[in-house]
């Protein structure tokens, strides 16, 4: 029996709980993060503070780890599948305790794409933001935006594609809100592989965001502009 | 030139031999098909270099390979013809074909290629729950899906990168039963129907027919 397999969640103070919970989201282990998530509501930690401090605490540092070539995709993955574990059992408690709520966000894989990987990131990671987010799946024509913007009023619009042949066709959905009149009302947001600054910019998005912790930090700067803005 | 082994395409690549005129540098993973198609239509005029195919797993780092490869090699040689596709650089490699001079394939990757660009872009809208292997990527399954992917340590995660798939489609540049048995294979390993297409070398051949 390894070290590892002693260690008894229970048995640990908050501190170090939370400490061992970073180690568990690095190493993708759901069983244990779901366990360490329920051990901490039972002391009263409240829903939003676990969220917050173990879960995207922990997911921050495999997002780092990641940007510096020590993660790769698969254990990433691993990480947010157990961190998805932790959100299912908060995610209805969150509603009940009134978290704070930072922003909405609708996102999808655009027309002709059906890679989500990254997407299924970026909404992970923005709820554990505190934002509410929308996902609406791969493949997405600009009417499924179109519709979700009118539906649900969000205050970012983001796409994702990994491909190079589905990439323009964020331009499209730009393009069609800029001919509606409706371009300025919303913040939008560009990922995937391929895609660049450059491309951001090229196509009229708001900003490029190169993973899913940059896309978190970008839109809550661009939202509190936003917010800024309005009330300025 | 022999045919270097698959492992040292993937890995290494291949070096120029310094004998013809117009010089290919290409993906790792395209030596064999184009040392045929050279040997098959007579192509003295033409050398070979190729750089890592291993690079397809890091694709903003193919752009600058090949902008190295062009300039170590461009004194030696009349022309250089860059045997890519965009690849995944999301338009960078066309961007510094241009800025360099030289030609490069069109078509956003080999699976485009190989069955025609034209017909692939038409089709392309039907087939987008479709995974492609070439024979290349065939051979190389576990090195360049299989473990990177991580799916030998945790075959748990093929649902996460493959769930939205449907078919996987071989694209069979040779008649070799072997690798059919291999792609099915493959296609069963991830959940996927399978269909074998013969596409021959496709626009591959017709661009370097050209040179």
């Amino acid at each position: 029996m390894s070290e590892e397999d002693d260690i008894i969640l229970s048995e640990l103070d908050d501190e170090e709980l939370v400490q061992q919970m970073f180690d568990d989201l690095y190493d993708g282990l759901k069983e244990e993060i779901e366990e360490g998530v329920n051990i901490l509501l039972e002391r009263g930690w409240a829903p939003y503070d676990i969220l917050t401090k173990a879960l995207v605490g922990g997911m921050t540092i495999v997002g780092a780890d990641f940007r510096d070539g020590i993660l790769f995709v698969p254990e990433v993955l691993l990480a947010a599948n157990a961190m998805k574990g932790g959100m299912f059992i908060l995610k209805p408690l969150l509603a009940e305790t009134g978290a704070p709520r930072v922003g909405k966000m609708v996102i999808g894989t655009v027309k002709g794409d059906i890679h989500d990987i990254g997407k299924n990131l970026v909404a992970m990671m923005m709820e554990g933001a505190g934002f509410e987010v929308v996902d609406l799946g791969i493949n997405n024509p600009v009417e499924n935006y179109l519709e979700a913007m009118e539906a649900e009023g969000p205050d970012i619009v983001g796409m994702s594609a990994l491909l190079t042949t589905t990439m323009p066709y964020m331009k499209v959905v730009i393009d069609t809100m800029v001919e509606k009149g409706i371009r300025d009302d919303y913040i939008v947001l560009v990922g995937g592989a391929p895609l660049n600054e450059e491309f951001g910019k090229a196509i009229g998005a708001d900003a490029y965001c190169r993973d899913a912790a940059v896309a978190v930090e970008t839109a809550k700067e661009f939202v509190a502009r936003k917010h800024n803005q309005m009330s300025a | 030139m022999s045919i270097p082994d698959d492992h040292t395409l993937t890995e290494t690549g291949v070096t120029a031999s310094g004998r013809g005129r117009i010089l290919l540098i290409a993906c790792g993973a395209l030596a064999r098909e184009i040392l045929d198609l050279k040997a098959a239509n007579g192509w003295q005029h033409m050398d070979l270099t190729c750089l890592p195919a291993q690079l397809h797993l890091y694709p903003d780092k193919i752009t600058q390979a090949v902008r190295n490869s062009v300039a170590k090699h461009r004194t030696a040689y009349e022309s250089i013809f860059v045997v890519y596709a965009d690849c995944g650089t999301g338009g960078h490699l066309q961007a510094a074909c241009k800025d360099m001079g030289v030609e490069m394939v069109s078509g956003p990757h080999c699976y485009s290629f190989f069955e025609g660009n034209e017909k692939f872009a038409k089709q392309s809208e039907s087939e987008i729950t479709t995974f492609y292997l070439t024979d290349f990527l065939v051979r190389q399954f576990d090195a360049f899906i299989v473990k990177p992917m991580g799916l030998d340590r945790h075959p748990e995660l093929r649902d996460m990168y493959f769930g939205n798939y449907e078919k996987l489609v071989y694209q069979a540049q040779t008649e070799d039963p072997s690798l059919t048995k291999k792609a099915q294979a493959a296609a069963q390993r991830l959940g996927l129907k399978f269909e074998r297409r013969f596409t021959g070398y496709g626009d591959l051949q017709t661009a370097l027919d050209t040179l």
